[in-house]
C-alpha cells in the first residue's frame, strides 16, 4: 500500500469531500494562496477558486460564528483555527452558539461545522502555540471531538466529520504532520466514536490519543521485551467516548493506564479513570493512573519543554508500578 | 376598511406586538412565564418596518428582546407562547425559551442570549447564500446598542463589507444597555458613522416611525439583494418598560425622558395618521384589537393546555 504524510492525508480527506459536496468549502487564516501555515491546504485555492477557499482576516470570533451561521443555513463549512490556543477566541461562538443550536432550538437545525485546529507541545513554541486544550472541548454537551494519531485515521476521520451533522472539533498535533503512514488509494471512512485497538495485549491496557499514541507504542515495545503485553487503545474520538471498547479491554488486562498530552488536572484522563472505577471497578487488579502532561504552561527551555509532556519512559514506569516491580530500565 | 393600504398591515403589526408584550408581561409578572425574558414595547416600529420588507425566504437573526421580530416574520402566537410557557408544543419543543426563540423552518436563526454573538451568523449565513447556494436571500441581524462595543461586531461588520455579503445589519438604539447609555460606552456620538470602517453605508433613522424604518430598511435589503453588499442602520428607539425583571429605572433615565419618548410612541403616533388620513377608522382599530385580544387569548389557553417536556426529551436533541 502507499505511504503518504498525516498533512497529505488531510488535504486528500478536503480535497475528496469537497469534489464530492458542492456545500463543502474551507475559511480560516492564510489557508488559501499560503497553503495553511502547515501546508495543510495547499493546492486547494487553485482546485476549488475563491469562492469555496477563503482566506480570513485574523478574526477568529467572526471565523468560528460564520462557520456555525454557514452550517446553520445548509453549507458545511470545515473552518482551521491556526492553532488551538486561538480556539479561545471563538469560545463564545463555539459553547454558546454553535454547540447548543440544535438543542436550544428544540432539534430542527443541523450545524455540519468542522473546527479544524492543531496543538502540542514539542516545536518550542512556547505557552501560547503549544497547548493541548481538548479537555475543554470534551466538556461541551453538544461536541464532537476528534484527535488522530496516524496518516490513516486522520484522513477517515476527518471524511466522517465533514459528513457528520453536528459540530466536530478536529485537533490535529503538528508533531504528526510530517508522519507517513499507509493510505488506502481507494476510499474510506473512518466512523467517529469508535476507539482502535493499534496493539492487542493482555496484561494492561494503555488508552491514549493523538501524539501519545505512538509513544505508547514504544512503551509497549519496552514492555513486551520485559514481558508486558500492553494493549493500546487510541481512541480516536474523545467525545463521544468509546466505553464499549475501553471497558472490555479492562476486563481483560484489570490494568489501565491512560497517557494525555494535556494537563493532569481535570483533563480527558480524568473523565476515563472515573468512568472505569465506577463501571468496571470489579475487573481492577489495580488502582488507575494516568500518566499526563504537568500542571503547568508550556514552557519555551528545550530543557523544561520535554519535561511538560509524558515520554515512553514514564509510560513504561507507570506500567511498571501497576505490577508492583522494578522498571526495567 | 380600505383593507389594500398597506400601511394599516404595519399598524396590526405593532398593535399585535404590543398587546402580545403586555400578556406576556402580565403573565411574567405572576411569574407563569419564568426566567430571564425582555419586552420590546416601545420598539415595535423597528421590527415591523424591517421585517414588511423582506420575503418568507430571508434569514431573521435576532436577539435577547427579539419577540417583535419574530411576530413580525410572522410567527404563530400559539406556539410563541408555548415556547414562553416551557411547553413541549412550543417552536423549540421548551428548551429555548424566549431567549432562543428559533424557527430554522421559518428562515429564524435565532433570538440570542449572548449580546452581539447574532453578528459573526448572520455573516456566516449571508456567506452560504453568496458563495454556496447562490441565491438572492438576504439576512436581516437586529441587535441592541449594547453590543456596538463588543469585538463580534467589528470582526462581523468588516468581513461583511470585506466580502460584500448580502446582510443587513440593524441596531436598535434604546440608548440603554441595561443601565448604561451609550454615551458612556461608545467612543464615537454617532454610531453609525461605524459603518465608514466597514465599507458599507451607514444610516441612523427614526426607529420611532414604522415608514421611516421601512423606507430604510427597504433600500437596504435591496442593495444586499442585488449583489451590493451589506448596511448597517441604527434604528434610535426607546424601550419604555424596565431591563428584564426590574421596573424601575430611576437609577438611570429620568421620567422627563421617559415621557418624552412615550409621547413618541411608534402605534400611538402611526394611529394618529391613520385616522387623520381616514385610512382607518375608531372602530376598525376597535375591530382589530379584539381580533389582536382572542388571538392572543387563543394563545395563552393554548400554552397552558400543552404538555409539559417529558424526562426523556431532557436528553434528546443534543445530536443530530
Amino acid at each position: 500500500m502507499r505511504e503518504i504524510t498525516y498533512r497529505e492525508a488531510l488535504r486528500e480527506a478536503m480535497q475528496e469531500e469537497m469534489r464530492r459536496d458542492p456545500a463543502v468549502f474551507l475559511m480560516g487564516e492564510d489557508i488559501g494562496r499560503y497553503g495553511g501555515v502547515y501546508s495543510v491546504t495547499k493546492g486547494l485555492l487553485k482546485e476549488f477558486g475563491d469562492k469555496r477557499v477563503l482566506d480570513t482576516p485574523i478574526s477568529e470570533a467572526v471565523i468560528a460564528g460564520a462557520g456555525t451561521g454557514a452550517a446553520a443555513v445548509g453549507a458545511r463549512p470545515v473552518i482551521e483555527i491556526m492553532y488551538v490556543n486561538f480556539m479561545t477566541f471563538c469560545m463564545d461562538q463555539i459553547v454558546n452558539q454553535a454547540a447548543k443550536m440544535r438543542y436550544m432550538f428544540g432539534g430542527k437545525i443541523k450545524v455540519p461545522l468542522v473546527i479544524r485546529t492543531q496543538g502540542g507541545a514539542g516545536t518550542y513554541c512556547a505557552a501560547q502555540h503549544s497547548e493541548s486544550l481538548e479537555a475543554w472541548f470534551t466538556h461541551v454537551p453538544g461536541l464532537k471531538v476528534v484527535m488522530p494519531a496516524t496518516p490513516y485515521d486522520a484522513k477517515g476521520l476527518l471524511k466522517s466529520s465533514i459528513r457528520d451533522d453536528n459540530v466536530v472539533i478536529f485537533i490535529e498535533h503538528n508533531l504528526l504532520y510530517n508522519r507517513k503512514g499507509q493510505v488506502p488509494q481507494d476510499e474510506y471512512l473512518v466512523p467517529l466514536g469508535v476507539a482502535d485497538i493499534k496493539r492487542e495485549g493482555q496484561d494492561v491496557t494503555v488508552i491514549t490519543y493523538s501524539s501519545m499514541v505512538s509513544v505508547s507504542l514504544e512503551a509497549a515495545d519496552e514492555l513486551a521485551a520485559a514481558g508486558i503485553s500492553a494493549e493500546v487503545i487510541d481512541l480516536r474520538t474523545l467525545r463521544p467516548l468509546d466505553m464499549a471498547t475501553i471497558l472490555n479491554s479492562v476486563q481483560k488486562t484489570g490494568r489501565v493506564v491512560v497517557c494525555e498530552p494535556d494537563c493532569k488536572t481535570g483533563g480527558v484522563g480524568a473523565e476515563i479513570v472515573s468512568q472505569i472505577t465506577e463501571r468496571a471497578f470489579d475487573d481492577l487488579d489495580a488502582p488507575p493512573v494516568r500518566v499526563a502532561g504537568r500542571d503547568t504552561p508550556i514552557p519555551y527551555s528545550p530543557a523544561l519543554e520535554k519535561l511538560a509532556v509524558p515520554d515512553k519512559h514514564e509510560i513504561v514506569k507507570a506500567v511498571n508500578g501497576l505490577f508492583n516491580r522494578k522498571s526495567g530500565l | 376598511m380600505t383593507t389594500q393600504h398597506p400601511w394599516i398591515a404595519l399598524f396590526r403589526q405593532m398593535l399585535l406586538i404590543r398587546r402580545f408584550e403586555e400578556k406576556v408581561r402580565e403573565l411574567y409578572t405572576q411569574d407563569r412565564i419564568k426566567g430571564m425574558l425582555h419586552l420590546c414595547i416601545g420598539q415595535e416600529a423597528v421590527a415591523v418596518g424591517a421585517m414588511s420588507v423582506l420575503r418568507k425566504d430571508d434569514y431573521l437573526v435576532s436577539t435577547h428582546r427579539g419577540h417583535g421580530h419574530f411576530i413580525a416574520k410572522g410567527a404563530d402566537l400559539r406556539l410563541m407562547m408555548a415556547e414562553l410557557f416551557g411547553k413541549r408544543t412550543g417552536y423549540c419543543k421548551g428548551k429555548g425559551g424566549s431567549m432562543h426563540i428559533a424557527d430554522i423552518d421559518m428562515n429564524h436563526l435565532g433570538a440570542n442570549g449572548i449580546v452581539g454573538e447574532g453578528l459573526p451568523i448572520a455573516a456566516g449565513a449571508a456567506l452560504a447564500i453568496k458563495n454556496i447556494k447562490q441565491t438572492d436571500q438576504v439576512v436581516v441581524c437586529f441587535f441592541g446598542d449594547g453590543a456596538l462595543n463588543i469585538g463580534a461586531f467589528h470582526e462581523a461588520l468588516n468581513l461583511a463589507g470585506l466580502w460584500k455579503l448580502p446582510v443587513v445589519y440593524i441596531c436598535e438604539n434604546n440608548s440603554y444597555a441595561i443601565s448604561t447609555h451609550i454615551k458612556k460606552a461608545c467612543a464615537i456620538d454617532q454610531a453609525a458613522q461605524r459603518a465608514d470602517s466597514y465599507a458599507m453605508p451607514g444610516v441612523t433613522v427614526d426607529g420611532m416611525g414604522v415608514l421611516a424604518v421601512r423606507d430604510q430598511v427597504d433600500a437596504a435589503v435591496k442593495r444586499a439583494r442585488n449583489g451590493g453588499g451589506p448596511s448597517f442602520l441604527v434604528c434610535q428607539t426607546y424601550r419604555f418598560l424596565g431591563h428584564g425583571r426590574n421596573p424601575d429605572c430611576s437609577l438611570y433615565r429620568t421620567k422627563e425622558e421617559e415621557r418624552e419618548w412615550k409621547q413618541r410612541c411608534p402605534i400611538e403616533v402611526f394611529r394618529g395618521r391613520l385616522l387623520k388620513d381616514n385610512i382607518v377608522s375608531e372602530n376598525d382599530i376597535g375591530q382589530m384589537e379584539g381580533d389582536i385580544a382572542r388571538d392572543i387569548t387563543a394563545s395563552v389557553e393554548f400554552a397552558e393546555q400543552s404538555p409539559y417536556p417529558l424526562p426523556e426529551d431532557l436528553e434528546a436533541d443534543i445530536y443530530a
